[in-house]
């Protein structure tokens, strides 16, 4: 298994839609770097032969009639928004117009 | 003795036979969080407002003469995890400081339907990562046994609350130990159903895969009560499992003769505190004594539950919140640059430092070229260990082991190193990889007086033989009466 850089944490955190100044970014770098370090214990287990469990039960894709139901009323889902506008959720702009 | 002390089961006799209102109840029990809160902070929000509107309707029902439900009019507490409608729902985070669900979870309509008596939300670690509720944005809570430890976590807020008699029950949520940690370190019985018993929908999301919702009581029998409330399929969560559910009061039966428990030698392993596995082993010979046999059983991949936890969380986490950007709902910055710059800023300024953490090593185990050497390995090792249990639930019917390792510590003991506050849940994560119902439940004082908590475990969907052998405990002890001096 790996260890982590701070250039590594960097572009995680971009990844990640965060961003930390430089002694967050240092921090983060030592504290991940020691939690990989233990985490790198599983390297241990022989897994060539298992299989994953990504959930306990067995199960497969559930799909629902394509049946129409009532869903919030719009005023309830904007009722969280930051900036709802005209009836919709609003965000910077993100086409340029010039 | 005064109503907050009571149970659940008590407090419904009393009401059926009209010797005091749901409303006088409620009001008991603000009158004890007036006197105790200050000093708990268990609650986020409180609810008086609905707590006496609902307290009526119950009154009216019994008033009438109506068959009226186990838990009407019984005060419960709500991790502040869980969606209700029209009431602030936070998960301790800055970035939902201002969140009011548009609708209520599963759990608590079924709650509603049943009549009970919302008293408030309870604080927690932010989003429900971490083992002491002191990663919570807004508040310490204190354990009521000595206001200077953790009361454990993540539902840190939900366990205090029961032991300060400042809630009759409450609802949390476990999915490395949540549930069964604070329990233990509070003194309370907590549960943790089979993964896919109870619902999800409505409980925000933190491990998908993991997460569980469940009760804190005073006793087992009002944890039967509250999962007959709670269990079932649920349309909305397609997770939730479509098997039958018992009636669990039919299982609180005094009687463990012939059955067989087993001991996991890895738990009784080095960084045990010596006093916890005393009272661990009295709880043990207890019920040698009852008739039950005990056998020694290796749960060989034990030690891997840890690792394998905080790949397998912060990766289902890094996703599930990734939904936290500032369009939807919640906290936005303020005057981004442009789209980009929003999510980032919003989303730093709106998370706490543990909740970052996380999602940094979800997104590392989860990136282009780590996938298979992280997120991968940690799924290998998470069917290892639950070929442990399935192996071990051959052989024995229970298994019983510690809790924690330790009791509550200082507040602030471990809040430097967080890998230090991952290794409290050694005892809790495995049965949470393999989706096993767990209960805690009070088994003894160390000497400076805090409790101990004794997990139980069984294969997946048998909560009745857990329960049975619960109450049975709890039916030849006394450590379930035991409270804090508070």
């Amino acid at each position: 298994m790996a260890t982590i850089t701070t250039e590594g944490v960097s572009h995680v955190a971009n990844l990640a839609r965060l961003e930390f100044n430089e002694e967050e970014t240092k921090d983060f770098t030592e504290q991940l770097a020691r939690i990989l370090d233990y985490i790198g214990k599983l390297n241990e287990l022989d897994t060539d032969d298992v299989s994953p469990t990504s959930h306990i039960h067995p199960l497969h894709n559930i799909t629902k009639a394509d049946v129409v139901k009532t869903s919030l009323p719009r005023d309830a889902v904007l009722s969280n928004a930051p900036e709802p506008e005209e009836g919709y959720f609003s965000v910077p702009r993100v086409i340029d117009t010039e | 003795m005064s109503l907050y002390e009571l149970t659940a089961h008590e407090l419904h006799d009393k009401l059926k036979a009209r010797e005091i209102t749901a409303v006088k109840l409620a009001e008991s029990v603000y009158e004890r969080i007036e006197e105790v809160e200050p000093q708990v902070k268990g609650y986020l929000t409180l609810t008086k407002e609905i707590a006496l509107e609902q307290a009526g309707a119950a009154d009216a029902g019994f008033q009438n003469g109506n068959e009226m439900p186990p838990l009407a009019g019984i005060p419960i507490a709500i991790k502040d995890v869980i969606c209700t409608k029209g009431v602030r729902t936070t998960c301790a985070s800055k970035i939902l400081s201002n969140f009011v669900p548009p609708y209520d979870a599963t759990v608590m309509t079924k709650l509603h339907q049943q009549g009970v008596v919302m008293i408030g939300k309870t604080n927690m670690d932010e989003f429900a990562m971490g083992s002491s509720t002191e990663n919570s944005a807004y508040q310490l809570t204190h354990n009521p046994w000595d206001l200077e430890t953790i009361p454990g976590g993540s539902s840190g807020g939900s366990a205090a609350v029961v032991s300060a008699d400042t809630a009759i029950c409450s609802l949390g949520s476990d999915t490395g130990g949540s549930i069964r940690q604070p329990a233990a370190l509070c003194g309370v019985v907590g549960m943790k159903p089979t993964y896919g018993r109870v619902s999800r929908y409505g409980l925000v999301a933190f491990a998908s895969s993991l997460d569980q919702i469940g009760p804190f009581t005073k006793d087992v029998t009002d944890c039967a009560l509250i999962l007959n409330a709670i269990c079932g399929k649920d349309e909305m969560d397609s997770t939730s499992v479509d098997i039958p559910v018992p009636d669990f009061t039919q299982s609180l039966i005094n009687d463990v003769k012939g059955l067989k428990i087993g001991v996991p030698k890895e738990y009784f392993a080095e960084g045990l505190d010596t006093e916890v596995a005393d009272c661990v082993h009295a709880a043990i010979a207890e019920f040698e004594k009852l008739g039950a046999s005990v056998e020694e059983i290796s749960l060989p991949h034990t030690d891997y539950a840890i690792a394998t936890y905080y790949i397998i969380a912060p990766a289902e986490a890094s996703a599930n919140l990734a939904r936290y950007d500032g369009v939807r709902y919640g906290y936005r910055t303020e005057e981004p640059e442009d789209l980009i710059n929003m999510y980032k800023k919003t989303r730093s300024e709106g998370f706490g430092q543990e909740v970052k953490r996380r999602i940094m090593l979800g997104t590392f185990a989860l990136s282009a070229g780590y996938q298979d050497a992280y997120y991968r390995k940690a799924q290998k090792a998470r069917t290892l260990i639950k070929s442990d249990f399935d192996a071990a639930f051959e052989k024995v019917d229970v298994i019983a082991t510690p809790t924690s390792p330790t009791p509550a510590f200082k507040i602030g003991e471990r809040t430097a190193d967080p890998l230090q506050m991952y290794l409290c849940d050694v005892m809790t994560t495995p049965a949470s990889h393999s989706g096993l119902p767990g209960i805690s439940v009070p088994c003894g004082l160390v000497k400076s007086g805090l409790p101990v908590g004794l997990q139980l475990l069984t294969a997946p969907f048998d909560e009745e033989t857990l329960l049975r052998v619960a109450y049975t405990f709890e039916q030849n002890t006394d450590h379930h009466l035991q409270k804090p001096a508070i």
